[in-house]
């Protein structure tokens, strides 16, 4: 696969901060607590692109792969205790509403 | 546009879907979708075997364990949910305009930090990297999923228990 | 030495699982034996320099490239003692057979996150040990279903996510500039620092804030603590949150930030602030678990306002502190599951004149919270004095005027605790309660021996804390 890579870093940094603001967004605007898990996602897709970008520019693509890889099966293991989390507050609640996380106060 | 950046711009546009569509399960979906062009991005970047794991991993794996969430605690009926539907579009409209705004601002923005690149490294194979030199990032894999393990029996428990 | 450090714990996790069924009961001894050989590898190293080249061979076939210095023993000493605290108060707490043997597993599996905090020398391997800690502590939030346990689990799930994705974005930052992320690289780089090399150091940091609960990213703090089952938040507060976001941020200070730092205005922003706010929230709380949480805030601050003062004594005053604070404040969790078991609330409203029903609790907890406070010759007494002197040493006197007036609302928020639960006339509802059994007893009893111990013997126990170096 031939694809002419545009050598500016600039580029893919600004598809970068598009993601971020993106997932950000998508956490802070919702109610629901999937859809938060879904920004977080979001977010870590964005740090992923990221790591591989920095490892293309440095020359360290080996390097950067490794560490992907190793964020990758973190994130998984988070996604499905979060997932787990989500499940426990839907059984309390019958919701999925961010409300049933806003219960403790002081 | 040459095809990365194309490539480029499907991916935020995925993303930007995931986090605007209303029902869940296609959320989800799109998130897969974006994992997918990620996946595809990395590829064309040179970075072959995350892209794989990524692919499998994340638009797999990740999907599957979001749709089962989604399955077990949809139970919502359609009056409400078109009402949502009205007040989340209202809360998310101004985000594609931002995020157009934002890419376009920043395009003609130059680079703000000069980056010196490094000196080439002498970067070898992305299997000698992991079981050589970062054998403990892969120590450390395996106590996190083996706290996964943990997490499943302790955070699922109640399921069994109550049989609902 | 330091790769058993890993594979000890991490094998008896194997063992505890290949257990048949019904000597599971031995669980909680064979983490107690394991914490025990930790905390006496971590204190007698101290004292005589311990030839461990028989374990060389070993070492060769799995070359984890760590190191472990005065600091991170440290770091393994408090580990070692606090989670045998947590090890005693769950035994009498925690009921049921799999929620036991589920916290002696997850216990076992932070530790060796907490191990390997203490150890590595590279800050994405760092970013993995915080993640494993991490993930084994929010399983143990959930330990027990009900109440508000997944409240708790979830912001604390939610805002470590958000940690992750800084420090990511902090590792590839240094990928690019730096071309490494080893703490030697990135120290060579910040001898001559770049823009990029600064946001990602910077970026870092505020991961490890929002790790370690410090103001403005605290506010999951206090609902993880109170959600937690009581040996859950003895362990949480005596050492996960210290070492996965205080002792990492203590780590990148002393390898990679010597001499005067450009950005410790930052650390001396967010170290006032959180002891300010923190105090402040603390003086308000009437939950027992959410004061000591809103408290720990506080206390962390101060070891973060120490890095920002005179560097070379800041760590080590931060390092004492670190210590210090890590003993009393999971001797105090201690005390408050010794409350909830005797009274079964933990709302400070409700209780009065506790004392006279239990005075060893009562004793335990007024040590602790003297030596948090820093009256002499407590512990803590001689760390806070060390943090102003290092602040007084840089010349922060606005700093270290905040430090020791903030001692004074410490003061205010926990005498209002002794008054409100131990002083007075007993209650007439509380009349019939008894002294906690031992198995609460002890933990309290020796975290305070230590405090105690520790202040009157200071100059000796220095030299023992630090190896000698100082």
């Amino acid at each position: 696969m031939a694809i002419e890579i545009p050598q500016s870093f600039w580029l893919y940094f600004i598809f970068f901060a598009l993601l971020l603001v993106d997932g950000l967004w998508c956490m802070l605007a919702t109610r629901n607590l999937v859809r938060i898990l879904i920004g977080v996602e979001i977010l870590m897709k964005s740090v992923t692109f990221l790591l591989i970008v920095a490892g293309y520019f440095s020359g360290r693509m080996a390097l950067a792969q490794a560490l992907v890889i190793t964020v990758i099966v973190i994130e998984v293991v988070v996604v499905v205790v979060v997932a787990g989390v989500i499940l426990g507050l839907f059984r309390e609640h019958d919701s999925l509403d961010v409300e049933n996380t806003r219960e403790m106060k002081g | 546009m040459s095809l990365m950046t194309t490539l480029l711009v499907v991916l935020v546009l995925s993303a930007l879907w995931a986090s605007m569509t209303t029902p869940l399960l296609r959320a989800a979906l799109a998130l897969a979708l974006t994992s997918a062009m990620l996946a595809v991005v990395m590829f064309s970047l040179g970075a072959t075997l995350a892209a794989v794991i990524e692919l499998s991993v994340c638009a797999g794996l990740i999907s599957v364990v979001f749709v089962s969430v989604i399955s077990l605690t949809q139970r919502r009926p359609f009056k409400e949910y078109l009402a949502r539907r009205r007040a989340r579009l209202r809360r998310l409209w101004p985000l594609p305009v931002v995020l157009l705004a934002l890419g376009i601002g920043l395009s003609f923005v130059r680079a703000p930090v000069q980056i010196a690149l490094p000196l080439p490294a002498t970067d070898g194979d992305v299997r000698t990297v992991l079981w050589n030199l970062r054998q403990l990032d892969l120590f450390g894999q395996i106590l996190i999923l083996l706290a996964g393990v943990f997490g499943v029996l302790v955070l699922f428990k109640k399921e069994a228990k109550d049989g609902d | 030495m330091s790769t058993f450090l890993l594979l000890v714990p991490f094998l008896a996790v194997v063992i505890l699982n290949l257990l048949p069924k019904r000597a599971r009961v031995a669980a909680f001894a064979i983490t107690f034996l394991v914490l025990a050989l930790e905390t006496a590898a971590a204190f007698v190293a101290r004292f005589v320099a311990v030839d461990w080249s028989f374990l060389a061979p070993v070492e060769r076939v799995l070359g984890f490239g760590l190191s472990l210095d005065h600091l991170g023993g440290l770091l393994l000493l408090c580990a070692g003692i606090v989670g045998m605290a947590a090890l005693l108060v769950g035994r009498r707490t925690l009921a049921e057979a799999s929620e036991r043997f589920m916290f002696a597993n997850l216990v076992l599996v932070a530790l060796v996150g907490i191990n390997g905090i203490a150890m590595v020398r590279d800050l994405f391997t760092l970013y993995v040990f915080v993640e494993v800690t991490a993930v084994a502590t929010f399983i143990l939030i959930t330990l027990r279903h009900g109440g508000h346990a997944f409240e708790g689990a979830w912001k604390y799930v939610i805002l470590s996510a958000v940690a992750s994705v800084l420090m990511l974005s902090s590792v590839a930052l240094l990928l690019l500039s730096v071309g490494g992320i080893s703490l030697d690289e990135v120290k060579t780089a910040l001898a001559t620092p770049g823009t990029l090399t600064w946001v990602a150091i910077a970026l870092f940091l505020c991961g490890l804030f929002v790790k370690g609960a410090l103001v403005p990213f605290h506010g999951w703090l206090a609902d993880a603590y109170t959600a937690a089952p009581a040996p859950v938040s003895v362990f949480m507060a005596g050492i996960v949150t210290k070492a996965s976001g205080i002792f990492a941020l203590l780590r990148i200070a002393s390898s990679c930030l010597g001499g005067a730092l450009p950005g410790r205005e930052i650390l001396l922003v967010v170290g006032a602030l959180s002891i300010v706010v923190g105090a402040f929230l603390a003086l308000g709380q009437s939950n027992m678990k959410r004061m000591l949480a809103y408290s720990s805030v506080s206390q962390m601050g101060y070891i973060v306002l120490a890095l920002g003062g005179d560097l070379r004594l800041g760590i080590v005053a931060a390092a004492l502190h670190f210590f210090n604070h890590a003993i009393s404040k999971s001797q105090l969790f201690a005390n408050a599951a010794a409350i909830e078991e005797r009274l079964g609330t933990l709302d400070m409203d409700k209780m009065g004149g506790i004392a006279a029903r239990m005075p060893v609790t009562a004793g335990t907890t007024a040590v602790a919270t003297l030596s948090i406070a820093g009256l002499p010759p407590l512990a803590g007494f001689w760390s806070k004095l060390l943090i102003v002197m290092a602040l007084w040493d840089a010349k922060e006197y606005a700093f270290a005027a905040v430090a020791i007036l903030a001692s004074l609302v410490t003061l205010a928020y926990f005498l209002s605790l002794q008054r409100r639960v131990f002083f007075g006339k007993t209650l007439p509802e509380w009349a019939a309660v008894r002294e906690a059994g031992v198995g609460l007893l002890v933990p309290a009893v020796a975290l305070a021996a230590i405090t105690v111990v520790l202040g009157i013997g200071f100059p000796f126990a220095l030299r023992v804390l630090l190896g000698g170096g100082a």
